[in-house]
């Protein structure tokens, strides 16, 4: 049986359909691409999976059950990076890593978030507020989670906005890396992404 | 638990002090223009003095509550914390308990000394303050409620107020009444055990409605 299950989903934002009949099921080391043009609900999609939005019709299972009955233990099991990052203007990129990953219940040491934001490309601006980082500096504070976290599945909107093609390499050996151990990747990108390990799934939104 | 979001918004509170200052500021400037417009009449003021203090605090939390989730809704952080594997309620709590750290503590401090512009005796600044330190988690905790349905709407703080004010108004009732007792010799025992059951009702009520609300507002 596969891991993760999405059967028949739908999706309405006020009185239009964004979409109908959505069926996916993803195994371990398997990535699934969504793709489709702006406006088509990729977000709403993946909001969906992340349980933050419930579908109008249809089910998403995790191991076989309903994701909206597993609740804490299935937030245990996925990471989700979104359009927001979640990073606070107020607290440097350290503090910032070290509660964003705290939230999801890995509380992890100085040493540790260093090494990760050294791996990200942000060594000797780790004790700089937020605030004075870039878009894509402040994009690589929010992906460096990915280094710490050691969730199964990951739900990635859109995590390619804003980087330089050296930090595209960089999610890149992240993702393959990560879809190597057997994880699994739910993204949208806009981006062409040349993923090379495990299998790829792609599904259009219209 | 909870302990390191309370560590989180107090860290931010310092890093932004102006918005815990303007509510501090807000309460000391309504307690003490009271006395400057009635006059120096000093039975009125000291009949007027608890209700107040009490509704400038319940104003000073009230101004305050908007900024409970607003910025964490903004940048995201809300999200993450729907999605934490940790108890939201949880979450919630350890939020209201930090916003009442920040605004409503200074103010608890602050109201023995601007009772003396009152004339208020030492046993009703003694109530006064007891009073405050059980009623502010009340207006943080119900406030939570409020400011969690109304959060990323277009004049949530009106809508706020609107929600949260019948909620408040029993605390300010019995947080004033607390005072008037004392000073009419029945003692404030019964009023203080009334507000002390408020503050355990909400602190095992609210997170749970707070946490409900957050997820149907993000929806």
């Amino acid at each position: 049986m596969s891991i993760l299950q999405g059967s028949n989903l739908e999706c309405v934002r006020g009185d239009r359909r964004l979409f109908r009949d959505i069926n996916f099921s993803l195994e371990a080391g398997e990535l699934l691409q969504v793709h489709g043009p702006n406006g088509s609900g990729k977000t709403s999609l993946l909001r969906m999976l992340c349980g933050l939005a419930t579908p109008a019709h249809g089910q998403i299972c995790w191991h076989g059950s309903d994701i909206r009955s597993l609740k804490g233990d299935y937030y245990g099991a996925i990471t989700y990076l979104g359009h927001l990052s979640g990073v606070k203007d107020d607290l440097t990129a350290i503090e910032n890593l070290r509660i964003s990953s705290a939230l999801a219940g890995v509380e992890i040491e100085a040493k540790k978030a260093h090494e990760a934001l050294q791996h990200m490309g942000l060594g000797g601006r780790e004790l700089l507020p937020a605030k004075v980082l870039s878009q894509g500096q402040r994009r690589r504070v929010a992906l460096a989670r990915l280094l710490v976290c050691g969730t199964a599945l990951w739900i990635l909107d859109e995590p390619l906005a804003a980087l330089d093609s050296a930090a595209v390499k960089l999610v890149q050996n992240l993702l393959e890396r990560h879809l190597g151990q057997g994880g699994m990747v739910v993204m949208t990108t806009h981006q062409e992404i040349d993923i090379t390990t495990g299998a790829t799934q792609r599904l259009q939104l219209t | 638990m909870s302990l390191w979001v309370i560590q989180r918004d107090l860290l931010l509170a310092i890093r932004r002090r102006a918005d815990v200052l303007t509510t501090l500021f807000f309460f000391i400037i309504v307690v003490s223009l009271f006395p400057l417009g009635v006059g120096p009449e000093i039975n009125i003021l000291r009949t007027m003095a608890p209700g107040v203090v009490w509704v400038a605090a319940l104003l000073a939390s009230m101004l305050s509550l908007g900024r409970m989730f607003s910025s964490d809704y903004l940048d995201g952080t809300l999200e993450q914390m729907l999605l934490s594997p940790q108890s939201l309620a949880m979450l919630v709590l350890g939020k209201a308990l930090a916003h009442w750290l920040v605004t409503g503590v200074p103010l608890v401090l602050m109201s023995p000394v601007l009772g003396i512009q009152y004339d208020l005796s030492a046993d009703a600044l003694l109530v006064l303050t007891a009073s405050l330190l059980l009623g502010t988690p009340v207006l943080s905790l119900i406030g939570a409620i409020g400011a969690a349905l109304t959060l990323g709407l277009r004049g949530g703080g009106v809508l706020v107020s609107l929600l949260v004010l019948p909620l408040y108004i029993p605390v300010l009732i019995f947080g004033a009444g607390a005072v008037e007792a004392s000073a009419a010799g029945l003692g404030a025992g019964a009023h203080l055990s009334l507000l002390g059951a408020f503050l355990l009702a909400s602190l095992v009520l609210a997170p749970w409605a707070t946490a409900v609300s957050l997820r149907i507002s993000m929806e």
